[in-house]
């Protein structure tokens, strides 16, 4: 009880843990190009959040500005990532990744 | 000002994050999942600021929800999505990710169990200079981190060339 | 009892924010009354917007609904609230009955760090005006879901226009309130002056960024002469496109769009888009009075300074509402003699005694110390209103392709520009030693 009311690193980790299995479970299974993007945000997310919680556990702020990095880095891989996804819509008509399968003999 | 309640609000937001992370990979809806998504980094960035990190919970919302999320919900519009909405939605390898991602996490408790004892189990005190975490993050992003900043700008630049050559019928 | 007492009267001596001391009594009363004075602004806003529109056409406008068509609006809003609340059988229920909400709430949530004073908001935050750029960007989704959930094309034409046009203009007015953060570092004063003692920390708080105009003793638009009025100008153009309001309002475009994104709203729904519309406007103009307008702080600080003129400032708020009175009474005894017009004419004559004690209570220095921040504000603000409306009235609607030029091509450019020149100007005693150095 006692470790359950005091909010340490430990439970932020488990937090970005569960997030992160939450996204690779998305992009596994799942068919639909647009919510394996999504999934794919949620596994930057769960990074992000491991990265601010070890910035306040070690009081500086290197986590955060890697964080902030980060947010780059996924506002950069949606652009190309939707342009790639309207690219293959206009020629298979298809939002559905298993069907990317051209180099597939 | 010290924060009041905060196991209560930690796992009000923990909660509000996992479930919108469930349904984001379950709805059969793209528009439904993106919603949920939205919901789920805006609880995101209150535990942000939980963790005293204000400037990178702002970020989040104005670049995250406000932004990214756009995209998507503009891009869902664009695509038609009701053919795929009848198909079927998980792939044919469904049960193998599925055993990976769940070795995943036992990977995760095993390792989390044995380094349960390095982190502090006390609250976390406050250092003064989060007080001016924007003015701290800007002098870190300006000084020791210069060329990673001016790297992520030319990956931006090359993203933006990216989607415009993806997205345009003919150059 | 006595304990809660204290604990309320406790807030009363301080000098900020209740937010920043942290008294909830104070939080939750600040928050009523923003929620209520903003309100009041909208259904004012609803009845000047069609006088004034009406004036300018040479019409007189309502008429009938209370003398001058004072209760106009609440009619119209009860008329809204009665009316059968429609769904398409093809929508998306839950997500049509979400956007509304996510569009009121964060047009309302904005005012949060809004400072009507200098200890007259709800609280001060250090990413102030991140938070309201943020919250305020947030409105496209509730704008997005509705055209998407409406499922019918012209809600879809609408919001996609719409989400288009306000992502595109949040750059420009990104980099426009950029360039006023790069100032608040400086520490220099004047017009045309340059940084004094060299650069120190910004601050993006919103009671910061006056506190700071007030120390560079100049209101931000004419701070390095062109480049201020400059980013206004960019800000104020992107402020009227990211508020969907003509001469940008494409979105809902009668002559194209029926109504746009709301077109299959219908009674409590709608109004709730009207709100939402009318307290983001509110919201954008209170960001551009804060960042360049000085906020708080009485016209001609330093032409006009002194106690004389300080004491002499500090009667105008009351001055101007017992001109209102006075408008008022000169109107109630114009009112047409018959006994039809009775009621209206009492009632118009009790308006003007309301606002005559208004005016009157704000002579007495205890309440005008307090309150004429408030005043200067709200004043600010709706001369910003004013030229919504009067944008409304004289400008033909923008084709969708020169809205996307002006935005990317003219006021993105610009904005860097006028970004860089403050840099240099800001920096210009570092730069003057460099240049000596190397001479």
């Amino acid at each position: 009880m006692e470790s359950m009311l005091h909010i340490t690193t430990l439970h932020y980790l488990v937090l970005g843990a569960a997030l992160f299995l939450l996204g690779v479970v998305g992009v596994l299974t799942r068919r639909n190009v647009v919510i394996v993007l999504m999934s794919i945000e949620l596994i930057l997310n769960a990074v992000n959040l491991n990265l601010v919680a070890f910035s306040r556990l070690w009081g500086g702020l290197h986590g955060q500005v890697f964080a902030i990095f980060i947010i780059t880095d996924a506002a950069a891989e949606a652009a190309v990532g939707l342009g790639i996804l309207i690219a293959f819509f206009r020629n298979k008509e298809t939002v559905n990744i298993d069907e990317v399968n051209l180099l597939k003999w | 000002m010290t924060p009041v309640a905060t196991p209560f609000f930690f796992y009000l937001f923990a909660a509000i994050m996992l479930i919108g992370g469930i349904l984001v990979i379950t709805r059969k809806n793209p528009v439904h999942s993106a919603l949920a998504l939205i919901v789920a980094l805006l609880a995101q960035a209150s535990i942000y600021l939980m963790l005293y990190a204000p400037f990178v919970a702002g970020v989040q919302i104005i670049l995250y929800a406000g932004g990214i999320m756009v995209l998507f919900l503009f891009v869902i519009m664009l695509v038609s999505i009701e053919r795929s909405m009848k198909e079927r939605q998980f792939n044919s390898q469904w049960v193998a990710g599925t055993v990976a991602a769940v070795a995943l996490g036992g990977l995760f408790i095993a390792v989390y169990a044995k380094a349960e004892k390095i982190f502090p189990h006390h609250a976390i005190r406050i250092t003064p200079d989060e007080l001016l975490n924007t003015q701290g993050v800007a002098s870190m992003l300006y000084g020791q981190y210069m060329f990673a900043f001016e790297i992520a700008s030319l990956l931006l630049l090359v993203a933006i060339i990216g989607a415009v050559v993806m997205a345009k019928k003919r150059i | 009892m006595h304990a809660i007492i204290d604990y309320i009267s406790s807030y009363l001596t301080s000098d900020k924010t209740p937010g920043a001391a942290g008294n909830m009594f104070w939080v939750l009363v600040y928050i009523m009354l923003v929620f209520a004075g903003l309100s009041v602004a909208v259904i004012a806003m609803n009845w000047l917007e069609r006088k004034i529109l009406a004036h300018m056409q040479v019409r007189l406008g309502p008429m009938r609904v209370g003398p001058h068509g004072l209760l106009q609006p609440i009619a119209d809003a009860i008329k809204l609230l009665l009316k059968e609340d429609i769904m398409p059988a093809e929508a998306d229920g839950f997500v049509f009955w979400m956007a509304p909400l996510i569009v009121v709430l964060a047009a309302f949530t904005v005012f949060v760090v809004v400072p009507f004073g200098p200890t007259h908001a709800i609280t001060d935050m250090n990413i102030g005006i991140l938070f309201m750029l943020g919250v305020s960007s947030l409105s496209v989704l509730g704008i997005v879901m509705a055209g998407w959930a409406s499922n019918s094309h012209y809600p879809l034409m609408g919001a996609l226009r719409s989400s288009a046009q306000m992502v595109s203009y949040e750059i420009a007015m990104g980099l426009a309130v950029v360039s006023v953060i790069l100032v608040t570092s400086l520490h220099g004063s004047g017009l045309y002056g340059v940084g004094g003692a060299g650069a120190g920390d910004g601050t993006l708080s919103m009671i910061g960024i006056v506190r700071a105009q007030q120390e560079q003793g100049v209101w931000f638009i004419f701070k390095f002469f062109p480049l201020g009025l400059i980013a206004f100008f960019i800000f104020a153009v992107s402020m009227v496109a990211e508020t969907n309001r003509a001469p940008f309002d494409l979105a809902e475009a009668e002559s194209e769009l029926t109504a746009g994104f709301h077109t299959e709203y219908s009674g409590f729904r709608w109004s709730l888009f009207f709100l939402a519309e009318y307290s983001a406007m509110i919201a954008v103009s209170s960001i551009a009075v804060t960042l360049w307008l000085g906020g708080w702080l009485r016209p001609f600080p330093n032409l006009l300074n002194g106690d004389t003129w300080d004491q002499a400032f500090s009667f105008i708020p009351g001055i101007t509402f017992l001109f209102f009175a006075a408008i008022c009474f000169y109107n109630a005894v114009r009112m047409p003699k018959h006994p039809l017009f009775r009621v209206q004419t009492i009632g118009l004559f009790g308006f003007g005694v309301v606002l005559g004690l208004i005016g009157l209570a704000l002579f007495v220095p205890a309440v005008s110390i307090r309150v004429q921040d408030i005043f200067w504000f709200a004043a600010k603000v709706s001369g910003f209103m004013y030229v919504y409306i009067w944008f409304r009235g004289t400008f033909p609607r923008y084709r969708f392709d020169q809205l996307m030029q002006l935005g990317w091509k003219v006021l993105l450019p610009m904005g860097l520009g006028v970004l860089i020149l403050t840099a240099i100007f800001g920096l210009w005693p570092s730069i003057q030693q460099l240049i000596q150095r190397l001479i």
